[in-house]
């Protein structure tokens, strides 16, 4: 199985350690993973700050680095989602009928990192061991978008060592919103603000979600506010084990 | 404030207006300093909510139900004019009258004409979201024709001299106390007066404006309604409603004034069935509401004799032009969407500068007054997290994020060719750069230089603009001083000389 790592363009500029912490797991699963160097990003911001337009060069881009791959694994439930939901309304939108074809072939391949693990490489237990307490935001574009349900609360329960405690109102959104929390920053800081006090009330030591775009926004206001909460995507703490003789 | 009419007759209250509205993040800004406001709107939508979801779930069909409601709507959208041809010769053939309005000017233009054929000075109203959208109060009003709204809610409103902000429960805004302090103060004015020792209970505030409203029902010659349903097949309108006030202007008056949005008709009473069941589970989390009215043109010696209906259009067939958004006309009012919002919950109704606030006035609205044309219209999709909640509750299964995106594009579209704005340049900047692996390579060396430079405690703290707009409240991680493309280039992905990018750590938070 040839597999591609789609890194994102956040995790890639902002948060290196999630793509590192993706390909140490993934190798320990046995699973070669390559890194086309041509891929950038897939678009989203772009669509939905309604700039589709301009999305059509990123989403080529996108198709061009990743043809030929059996599987292309991403650790953002959000980007995914767009390259699922989105990617063929930017493809019909260019006109080109090559590009609409590549992205239906394409599209189906590309995996969230907890659908990788548990319906592509069947893993519940990833050997992971994490021995802190924890709580998970879901994310909503994990969820409700792209439908992942319990797989990343599947594989975190299988983690040794951890302790996983409920989030308040965790299906409720974070507030960031891609270019939401620009345009209406406002809003999205008092939609954060709850956020970051039910991650508080659970007595988590660390908030684990599947999209460090999401944890940038509510991590940001846990360390404005000198929480002592850190933020973790969910490959950081999959990938992390116990150092022996340390 | 009041406003006497020039003849004395009956006087009456004046409607305020949502026209000249700022956009919706100057207007959510003030909205979330109201502290008042913020905690009546969070107990109320969570209240809501939470019923909504535990009456939702009692039925096992609830999906196949939502799949049907959909089919239904858009069978009626793809084959609008037969059945409002149909709908038209059902209610003629009832005795009742069809009036068709294309706009709000002529929709409230036929109901003054009709009400001062019959020379009258005031009209009750049911609660009605038609009549809003068209500001007909104001058009009777400067007739110099009062319009009695007799819905609790909208009674609130109109006797504060204040605006709907929410479809259901437009006093959603307004706690108990302040209900009672508006009933001392207003009713009077109006009409029977509240007792000056009234409570805040909610049986001492009905039972205020049960007095106050009966003797209106009592006294009104002609009604004003809307409806939730049209039935084609027979021509009956259906009205649901939680407090009979409905029903007394329905039956009272001699004569009743029905305002329908054209997207209200369905095809047969079968059809009605399911709505009935989606309707008030999604609204009010009941299984059924309270009162459910029907009407079939005139019965001769029973109710009106007198059956007026007018056909809005006003923006629908606008709405039907466009493929994406057309699903928006699916909408039965139920509100769900809006109690689910978590932009709503925070910023209440006022803020979308509509009389349809949350997830679907946001797409409703922009369509029905089209885009590019004013800003406080054009910042309405972008007052979305797009988190998909609302998609998620709707009964009639409109896929409100995607809408959403669909009037972004339309908004941005609609301002290209002039100067370009700062997010305009920085969206073609980063189409630029996304489209080479090589160039964000370059980027990510300005931004790790950026890092290096802004960092404290290992994030970026309080910036000076356009950066405030994230860092005035929230910090910004540092940008790490090696990207990930950088570091796989260095060490081949790990393989050789594996070093950790130079700054992995996140929000200046050690790692363990």
């Amino acid at each position: 199985m040839k597999v591609a790592l789609f890194v994102t363009c956040l995790n890639d500029t902002m948060f290196p350690s999630t793509g590192q912490a993706t390909l140490r797991l993934l190798n320990r699963l046995g699973v070669d993973v390559e890194f086309p160097t041509a891929q950038t990003c897939c678009g989203q911001m772009h669509v939905n700050s309604g700039y589709v337009r301009e999305a059509i060069p990123i989403v080529r881009t996108f198709v061009e680095a990743f043809e030929g791959y059996d599987a292309v694994v991403a650790p953002s439930g959000s980007c995914v989602a767009s390259v699922r939901e989105q990617h063929k309304i930017v493809a019909a939108r260019s006109g080109d009928s090559g590009l609409v074809k590549a992205v239906e072939r394409l599209s189906p391949h590309v995996y969230e990192l907890s659908e990788f693990l548990i319906d592509v490489l069947g893993k519940e237990d990833v050997g992971a061991y994490f021995p802190h307490r924890v709580t998970m935001h879901p994310t909503c574009h994990s969820t409700r978008l792209l439908g992942v349900g319990d797989r990343p609360e599947r594989l975190l329960r299988a983690v040794r060592g951890i302790t996983m405690v409920d989030l308040p109102a965790a299906d409720e959104c974070c507030g960031f919103g891609g270019t939401f929390s620009l345009k209406n920053p406002d809003v999205s800081v008092a939609m954060g603000a709850d956020k970051a006090r039910h991650v508080r009330e659970s007595g988590a030591e660390v908030l684990v979600a599947g999209d460090n775009s999401c944890l940038m926004h509510i991590g940001g206001l846990l360390t404005r506010e000198r929480a002592g909460i850190r933020v973790m995507h969910l490959a950081e703490i999959l990938a992390a084990q116990e150092v022996v003789g340390a | 404030m009041i406003i006497q009419t020039t003849n004395g007759a009956s006087p009456m209250t004046q409607t305020a207006t949502f026209v000249g509205m700022p956009a919706f993040p100057i207007a959510a800004k003030s909205a979330l300093a109201n502290s008042q406001l913020r905690s009546n709107i969070r107990n109320a939508t969570h209240t809501i909510r939470a019923k909504r979801a535990r009456v939702a779930a009692e039925l096992d069909d609830w999906d196949q139900l939502r799949e049907a409601a959909a089919d239904i709507k858009d069978d009626v959208l793809a084959n609008f004019v037969r059945y409002l041809e149909q709908t038209e010769a059902s209610l003629t053939a009832a005795g009742a009258s069809v009036h068709w309005a294309r706009d709000a000017a002529e929709a409230n233009q036929i109901v003054v004409d009709i009400a001062r054929s019959h020379q009258v000075k005031e009209v009750v109203k049911v609660k009605s979201m038609a009549t809003q959208e068209i500001e007909m109060n104001s058009a009777l009003e400067a007739a110099g024709i009062a319009a009695w709204e007799t819905d609790l809610a909208e009674l609130i409103v109109q006797l504060g001299h204040d605006l709907p902000s929410h479809i259901l429960v437009p006093a959603i805004h307004r706690n108990r106390s302040e209900v009672r302090q508006i009933f001392i103060r207003e009713m009077g004015k109006v009409g029977m007066p509240a007792d000056a020792d009234l409570g805040d209970e909610p049986a001492e505030l009905a039972g205020a404006a049960r007095r106050h409203l009966r003797e209106k029902f009592l006294r009104a010659k002609v009604a004003v309604s809307g409806a939730n349903f049209l039935v084609a097949e027979t021509g009956t309108l259906v009205v649901v409603e939680s407090e009979g006030n409905g029903r007394m202007c329905l039956t009272l008056p001699e004569v009743l004034i029905s305002v329908v949005g054209i997207e209200k008709v369905v095809p047969t009473w079968t059809d009605l069935e399911v709505f009935l069941q989606l309707l008030p589970r999604s609204a009010t989390g009941e299984r059924m509401n309270p009162y459910t009215s029907t009407w079939t043109g005139v019965t001769p010696g029973d109710g009106p004799q007198e059956v007026h209906v007018v056909l809005i259009d006003n923006g629908r067939t606008k709405v039907l032009a466009d493929e994406v958004g057309r699903q928006a006309l699916r909408c039965i009012r139920c509100s769900a969407c809006i109690n689910v919002c978590p932009v709503y919950e925070r910023t209440g109704g006022h803020a979308y500068g509509s009389v349809y606030p949350g997830p679907i006035g946001a797409i409703l609205t922009p369509m029905l007054r089209g885009v590019g044309i004013d800003e406080q219209t054009d910042s309405m999709p972008f007052a979305s997290s797009l988190c998909g909640a609302c998609y998620e509750v709707c009964p009639v299964m409109i896929n409100i994020p995607e809408v959403l995106v669909h009037l972004r594009e339309k908004v941005v579209d609609s301002h290209r060719g002039g100067l370009p704005s700062t997010l305009q340049a920085a969206m073609s900047g980063a189409s630029l750069i996304m489209g080479r692996g090589s160039r964000m390579s370059l980027m990510q060396t300005f931004t790790g230089l950026g890092g290096r430079l802004f960092q404290r405690r290992g994030v970026i703290g309080p910036m000076p603009a356009p950066l405030n707009r994230w860092t005035n409240a929230r910090d910004l991680p540092a940008p790490p001083r090696e990207s990930f493309r950088k570091w796989w280039a260095r060490t081949d992905g790990g393989r050789k000389n594996s070093g950790s990018p130079a700054s992995t750590s996140r929000n200046g938070t050690d790692q363990s």
